[in-house]
């Protein structure tokens, strides 16, 4: 038998049959549901006199909507509400486990997954939300699907697809100080381009991938879709297995033995073939921050703003001239001298207990300069905030004078009331500094969790590697 | 979905790359729970001068008049000509939703986000990758030529420009098939029931722990 890749083994497990033109019927493990893309695949479901093929597949959690303050009093925006409620009911309907927004297991679709353990090695995760691919960091088969797809998963446990080629991105050496898993991700977009993974799926692989936490992992994997791949992925290891080990989803007993002996196979094997591969030096990776409105807009933070005059053609000049006038930023300016007015530590790609840790840490007896309005701090659970407030966390922040909120989507595209004004300039842990992303005329920067409070403190980009 | 029939439409030339979906389709109209109604607030941001939010009546918004969709000449345009890694970002429907309902039904662009391409097909959406050079030379011919249309023809995988030449391009089968008799996905999968419950038997007995 030829050597195979992770994603050989993940795909394989799953075809329920294939067409001699490639098309597939992949049988989906475990579909995530929230509240933004599933009402109109419910309504479908339900037109079609249909019912969902296994509920018991399915976990939903509302997040892009709910409010970080005041949840007494509910949802004031009654069309938020409504959307909220639509999933309620559909849950209620159709019998499948919600959290709902008074439950302290609500939280990110992303990060009350896994929390739960309802993400597992050699899964395939499916969710009407492109940050699904957050999930590949367990050894799991995980990305985005539409509405149509939510409805069509439901309906058959299945869905259609064509195999992805396959990308190694490998990473070797030890991370410098103050460089993470969410610098690693943007490096990799920087180096090949927000395109760069368009029809692959990625394995992040080598000895700085392997030494990162679970946590590090899913930023990485969760940003895979920001360099064009629906899909990421990390070999399984004993840090994913102790990380899933004692979760409420997770197998129990005879069943976990079992399990494990099987996730401990799903890694690449030797001189398994990809069709193309990148490779990074841990050691030059610099914190890094973006200047413009595509992640690919990056640069580390010793860096400065690109003149479009060097850009390497006209399409890309183009784009670098509005993107400077958007982002209200001169070429050539340098990094560390650009102001923000708020600060956004959260986020499905930001928003575990270790990045609260990062960023705490760096808040620790200081002080939120006067220039920055507003900096807050939205936990991705409400067991991550719970766990937080466990260790002192939250007091670290609101002594430093960070906002300490309830858990959701928030600012990271600003559904709920989170959202900068026109104009505003943020440094955000978040993952798409796309034009009005975070408010229209909002102006984002995106940081590692670290770098954001260090932002935050002194009013402007530093480099935290040097303090 | 409607069936994918040839047309004659008119072009109209979006010149920017990685258009995104929240460019298509801004985050505060995704709050909808209706599948219909979004193509009044496609590219809302570029397209009004003021802040667009569900429920306003679009028709008394002002226009941006720099937006090229609100060009009279482009009026009732049916092929949305694109740069590279259109659609990319998130994985809402509602971006291909909104196209359709502007009144599109094909993109042309070098190259798309998958899930962004994967979505128009389930909405009678074709985009069609082209090479950047023949799309670099469509963006000139619409520009030098006011009420410019293309004839895209699925049937025979071609597209033809008013000086006759006839471009042809690449679909996927599958994909082609259930577009040009707007069949959707599900009724066509659960024709292999059988084979779902004797996969999932299969793949029962040897992972357990899924389904305790």
């Amino acid at each position: 038998m030829s050597a195979k890749t992770l994603y050989d083994k993940l795909w394989d497990s799953h075809v329920v049959r294939q067409d001699a033109d490639g098309t597939a019927l992949i049988y989906i493990d475990r579909q995530l549901v929230h509240e933004v893309t599933s009402p109109q695949a419910f309504e479908g479901l339900k037109l079609a006199h249909r019912k969902p093929w296994r509920t018991a597949s399915m976990l939903a959690v509302p997040d892009h909507n709910v409010p970080t303050t005041n949840r007494a009093a509910g949802i004031a925006d009654p069309i938020s509400r409504l959307q909220v409620e639509t999933l309620d009911a559909n849950c209620a309907e159709f019998g499948i486990v919600e959290f709902k927004m008074g439950d302290i297991r609500q939280g990110v679709v992303h990060v009350m997954g896994p929390e739960q353990g309802a993400t597992l090695p050699g899964m395939t995760v499916v969710c009407g939300d492109s940050h699904t691919s957050t999930h590949g960091a367990f050894a799991a088969l995980a990305h985005g699907i539409g509405t149509s797809e939510v409805e069509h998963v439901m309906a058959t446990q299945c869905l259609v697809a064509k195999k992805s080629k396959a990308m190694l991105v490998k990473v070797e050496g030890k991370l410098g100080r103050g460089v993470t898993a969410k610098d690693i991700a943007l490096a990799v977009i920087g180096k090949i381009g927000t395109a760069g993974g368009t029809g692959y799926a990625i394995e992040f692989a080598g000895s700085a991938i392997r030494g990162l936490s679970m946590e590090g992992r899913m930023t990485l994997c969760n940003m895979a879709i920001e360099a064009g791949a629906r899909a990421g992925m990390v070999a399984a290891d004993d840090t994913t297995i102790s990380y899933v080990k004692g979760r409420p989803f997770a197998p129990q007993g005879e069943n976990w033995d079992k399990a494990v002996a099987y996730w401990k196979t799903l890694h690449s094997d030797e001189g398994a073939k990809f069709d193309a591969t990148v490779e990074l030096d841990a050691a030059q990776i610099r914190p890094q921050v973006t200047w413009g409105t595509s992640p690919e807009m990056v640069t580390d933070i010793n860096g400065r703003v690109p003149d479009p005059a060097s850009a390497p053609d006209a399409v890309k000049r183009a784009d670098w001239e509005r993107a400077l006038q958007y982002m209200g930023l001169q070429a050539n300016t340098p990094i560390t001298e650009i102001k923000v007015d708020k600060v956004f530590i959260g986020s499905c790609t930001n928003a575990r207990i270790e990045d609260m840790r990062e960023a705490a840490a760096v808040a620790k007896g200081k002080q939120v300069a006067a220039n920055v309005k507003l900096a807050m701090v939205v936990p991705g659970s409400g067991l991550v905030k719970a766990q937080a407030e466990k260790e002192g966390l939250d007091k670290v922040f609101i002594e430093a004078g960070f906002e300490w909120r309830d858990p959701g989507c928030s600012m990271c595209l600003a559904m709920n009331d989170d959202r900068l004004e026109p104009g505003e300039r943020c440094a955000s842990t978040s993952n798409r500094n796309f034009e009005g992303r975070q408010g229209q005329g909002s102006r984002t920067h995106l940081v590692s969790p670290a770098m954001a409070a260090a932002a935050a403190i002194a009013g402007h980009f530093v480099d935290i590697s040097k303090e | 979905m409607r069936k994918f029939e040839t047309l004659n439409g008119l072009v109209v030339p979006l010149d920017r790359a990685n258009v995104d979906t929240d460019a298509i389709i801004p985050k505060q109209f995704l709050k909808s729970i209706k599948r219909s109604g979004f193509g009044p607030n496609a590219f809302d941001e570029w397209r009004y001068l003021d802040h667009g939010e569900p429920g306003m009546d679009n028709s008394k918004r002002p226009l941006n008049p720099d937006f090229v969709l609100n060009q009279s000449r482009y009026k009732g345009a049916q092929v949305l000509l694109a740069r590279e890694n259109f659609g990319c970002g998130s994985s809402r429907e509602h971006a291909p939703w909104a196209l359709e309902d502007y009144g599109f039904h094909v993109i042309i662009a070098p190259s798309f986000a998958d899930i962004f391409f994967n979505n128009c097909f389930k909405n009678g959406l074709l985009p069609i990758k082209l090479d950047a050079s023949i799309v670099d030379d469509l963006f000139k011919a619409v520009a030098s030529s006011e009420g410019y249309k293309l004839k895209v023809d699925l049937e025979h995988q071609l597209i033809v420009t008013p000086d006759g030449k006839e471009i042809a391009f690449e679909v996927d089968a599958f994909r082609k098939h259930c577009l040009l008799n707007g069949l959707d996905d599900i009724g066509l999968t659960l024709q292999h029931v059988e084979e779902i419950k004797t996969f999932e038997a299969k793949h029962r007995a040897a992972q357990p722990w899924l389904y305790a």
